[in-house]
Order: structure tokens, then C-alpha cells, then sequence
């Protein structure tokens, strides 16, 4: 690790007025990819703000059918929130699935946003939820805030605050998950609020993406035998050596259909 | 160099570290707490696994400055000084360990996932003790020294001087 000056501010307010002026500052929320990556010498800020004392940005709150996640809200209390289990249980079966029991002691919300890595679980659920990020500035909509590989809406000087997530009818969210990272190598994200459905998918592509051919098909049927015969392209997917583009496509449909039966309370294979 | 202050097994320490100071690393070279081991150093491995405010974190993908105002519990800690806590007797009397690296970070763990499930059963401990490898691949008796814990089997630990 590269030396680094070091702040804790103790309310957004200082966090934004400590971001002002300096060289090249890292904001650090949970630091479970921040500092594996300073670790690596993969980066090098001048300065770490550490958010852990701010606690007006900890805590889920419910209010009527959506749900609001603090940014420092860490992955297992989202998936031991008995609030988030009642008014949408996949998103706390996501939050269960990051890492592993320790990670999610450490990894908030937030921070995972913000980072955007391509194989998280939380883009697929943001987007297939139809979430709101809340910043200091403005408030993003789900499928405006991931914008590619480690890309997001975010400006410099912007901090996630908060992400509302308003209530599906019936959500499911399935991975085939890298077994030593734990990151999605595909994840995808279903959810069906009235008469329309949105599919998710994390780990395929460069960015999280929605699949409309799917997402028409559930609306009209919501069965897995609907999707089962959509194949998406191996064209833009990733491929890498834990699995080609070919093979994360074919995936797509398997973790989709997983995800479907999931939401309908079936047994997923 | 700034000065970071926590509670570490009950007493509250401080001392000046650099900011990239890992909390593994204050642990082990500034307090001599050396039970805590730094395994693959990835966050992947659990050998360095640690409780901060009850819950397990893993101290080589923590800074030390984080823990700042935070109650750390370390393998030193979990025992009084007259018996063994109910899990270290249970990793002995059920032979749950063979080289021993792993143990601290395994012992750790697995007092957070017997807080956190009522009686969980084998599926559940294997998949709640995925961050934490044991290279001799001696999950068998690990899972069911958790077991016998959770079950209440070592309510009544025994002494910790005892052979």
C-alpha cells in the first residue's frame, strides 16, 4: 500500500468539505474492495475519507411500500433485516449471497454502487428493482446510474447517500457465482410490479444490462417456460478465464429462469 | 503519524500508526497478539478473522484507523482467565483442528455464525464458514465441533489449564 493521509469525518457535511482541495482523494465506505486494491498498488490516493463514522448515512428505513438503504448500511444487516425479508425478501437474498459472512460485516452498499464492479450483485438487483440513488447533489434514476466498467452517473464530489427500493409483487435473484471470489460470474435479477417485468443481468457484460425480449415475454407469461427459448448474444459479453462469452450467454437464460421460478416460490431447478 | 484508540479484549489501547496500518498488522506487531494469523492476505482465507463490536470481520482488509472507537475481540480474548470458551473446547474435544493456522480465524467465525443461527444445522454452518479455508480440508470435525456449540454440549466448559 501507498502511504495515504487519512480523515474520519463524523457527518456528510464534513466528508464533503474534507473532499475539497485535495489531490486525488478515495472515498472508503466498508474498504472490502478499496483496500484489496490499495493493497495491489492499484491505486494511489493522496487521501482515504473514511465514512464509517457517518451515521446519518447507516440504517434502513420503511416507508409505506419502499424500502431506503442507507449508503453505509452494510450487506448483512440488508440480509438480516427482517423489514427487507418482509417487503422484499430477494433483496435481502441478495445482499446474503455478496461475499461471504465476514465481507458483509464490512461491505456496504454504497460502497458497491460506487465502485460499479461489473460482477457485484447490487447493480442487478438496483436495476431490476427500478431503484433511486439518493446523492448529496440529486437523485439518479436506476437505469441512468450504471453507465460501464466501473462507471456510474457519479460526478466527482458526489457521495451515495441512500437507495430507495420500491416493492415488486414478486422478485428472484439467482448467480453462478465465481466459488473463490464469491462475485457473480452471471447474475440475473427478475422483478414483476403490475404489468411490467425487468430482467437485470450482473457478470455478463461490462455493465449491468436489462433484457428486454425477456422482460416482454415474462409480461405477457410469468413462467420460466417463457424464457426458456430467448438466447442472448455472446456479442459485448465478457470473457475472461473464469468463463467465455459464450458460456456466460447461455447463463444468462439458466440463471433467468432460475430467477423466475425463484420469484414464484419454485423449487429453481 | 496519527493515533488510533479502540478497545482490544477488553482494554482500551492506542498508539500512533501509519493510516495504512492494517488492523491484522496492529494487532499482531504493535500488541503482540499474535493469534491472529495473516493467511492468503486477500480477504479469501479467514485466517485472520477477528470480532469487532461482535461481529467477525477479517483484520487484513481492515485499517486499523477503521476500527477507531471500536471493540475488537481477538482469539486472546474468548477465553477468561479460568476456562476455555465454549467453542475452544469444543475445537478440542472434537479434534477440530490439524496444523492449526486456520483455527483462530475458524474459532472466530464460527462464534459468530453460533450468535447469529439458532441450532444451525450442517448445510448452514458449511456455508456460513465459506470464508474461512482450512488447508488440511479438515471441515469435517471443524463443522461438528460448531454442531456440538450450538447444541449447547459445552455450556459447562472445562478449565483452560487443564492437559
Amino acid at each position: 500500500m501507498y502511504a495515504f493521509t487519512y480523515h474520519r469525518p463524523a457527518s456528510l457535511a464534513e466528508a464533503q468539505s474534507m473532499l475539497q482541495g485535495k489531490d486525488d482523494p478515495a472515498i472508503m465506505a466498508g474498504g472490502q474492495t478499496l483496500i484489496p486494491t490499495l493493497k495491489q498498488r492499484l491505486t494511489q490516493p493522496s487521501d482515504v475519507i473514511d465514512l464509517g463514522a457517518v451515521r446519518e448515512l447507516a440504517g434502513i428505513t420503511v416507508e409505506g411500500d419502499t424500502v431506503h438503504i442507507g449508503a453505509m448500511t452494510r450487506h448483512a444487516q440488508v440480509a438480516a433485516s427482517a423489514e427487507v425479508r418482509r417487503i422484499i425478501p430477494a433483496l435481502a437474498h441478495l445482499a446474503g449471497l455478496i461475499g461471504d459472512p465476514a465481507v458483509r460485516n464490512m461491505g456496504t452498499i454504497g460502497g458497491s454502487i460506487a465502485n460499479a464492479d461489473p460482477a457485484a450483485d447490487y447493480p442487478a438487483g438496483i436495476v431490476g428493482l427500478d431503484a433511486t440513488v439518493h446523492t448529496n447533489q440529486r437523485q439518479i434514476a436506476a437505469d441512468a446510474y450504471f453507465t460501464g466498467m466501473f462507471e456510474t452517473a457519479l460526478e466527482n464530489g458526489e457521495i451515495v447517500t441512500k437507495v430507495s427500493f420500491p416493492k415488486a409483487a414478486r422478485a428472484g435473484y439467482t448467480k453462478f457465482r465465481n466459488p473463490a471470489s464469491r462475485y457473480a460470474v452471471v447474475g440475473v435479477f427478475v422483478a414483476q410490479k403490475g404489468s411490467a417485468v425487468r430482467v437485470a443481468v450482473t457478470g455478463a457484460g461490462p455493465s449491468v444490462f436489462r433484457l428486454p425480449e425477456m422482460e416482454q415475454a415474462l409480461a405477457q407469461n410469468f413462467t420460466a417456460d417463457a424464457i426458456a427459448n430467448i438466447q442472448v448474444t455472446a456479442d459485448d459479453l465478457n470473457s475472461d478465464l473464469h468463463a467465455s462469452a459464450e458460456y456466460r450467454a447461455h447463463l444468462v437464460t439458466v440463471m433467468a429462469k432460475r430467477a423466475v421460478r425463484q420469484a414464484l416460490g419454485q423449487p429453481e431447478t | 503519524m496519527p493515533a488510533v484508540s479502540m478497545t482490544v479484549n477488553g482494554k482500551v489501547v492506542s498508539a500512533d500508526v501509519e493510516p495504512r496500518t492494517l488492523l491484522v498488522h496492529y494487532l499482531r506487531d504493535h500488541l503482540g497478539l499474535t493469534g491472529t494469523h495473516v493467511g492468503c492476505d486477500t480477504s479469501q482465507c479467514g485466517a485472520c478473522v477477528v470480532h469487532m463490536d461482535g461481529n467477525a470481520v477479517k483484520a487484513c482488509t481492515v485499517l486499523a484507523m477503521q476500527a477507531e472507537d471500536h471493540d475488537v475481540l481477538t482469539i486472546e480474548g474468548l477465553a477468561d482467565s479460568e476456562r476455555l470458551h465454549p467453542m475452544q473446547a469444543a475445537f478440542k474435544e472434537h479434534h477440530a483442528l490439524q496444523c492449526g493456522f486456520c483455527t483462530p480465524g475458524m474459532i472466530m467465525a464460527a462464534v459468530d455464525i453460533v450468535r447469529r443461527f439458532d441450532n444451525p444445522d450442517e448445510h448452514t454452518i458449511r456455508e456460513q464458514l465459506e470464508g474461512n479455508i482450512c488447508r488440511c480440508t479438515g471441515y469435517h470435525n471443524i463443522v461438528k465441533a460448531i454442531q456440538a456449540v450450538a447444541a449447547g454440549e459445552f455450556d459447562k466448559a472445562e478449565p483452560a489449564q487443564a492437559a
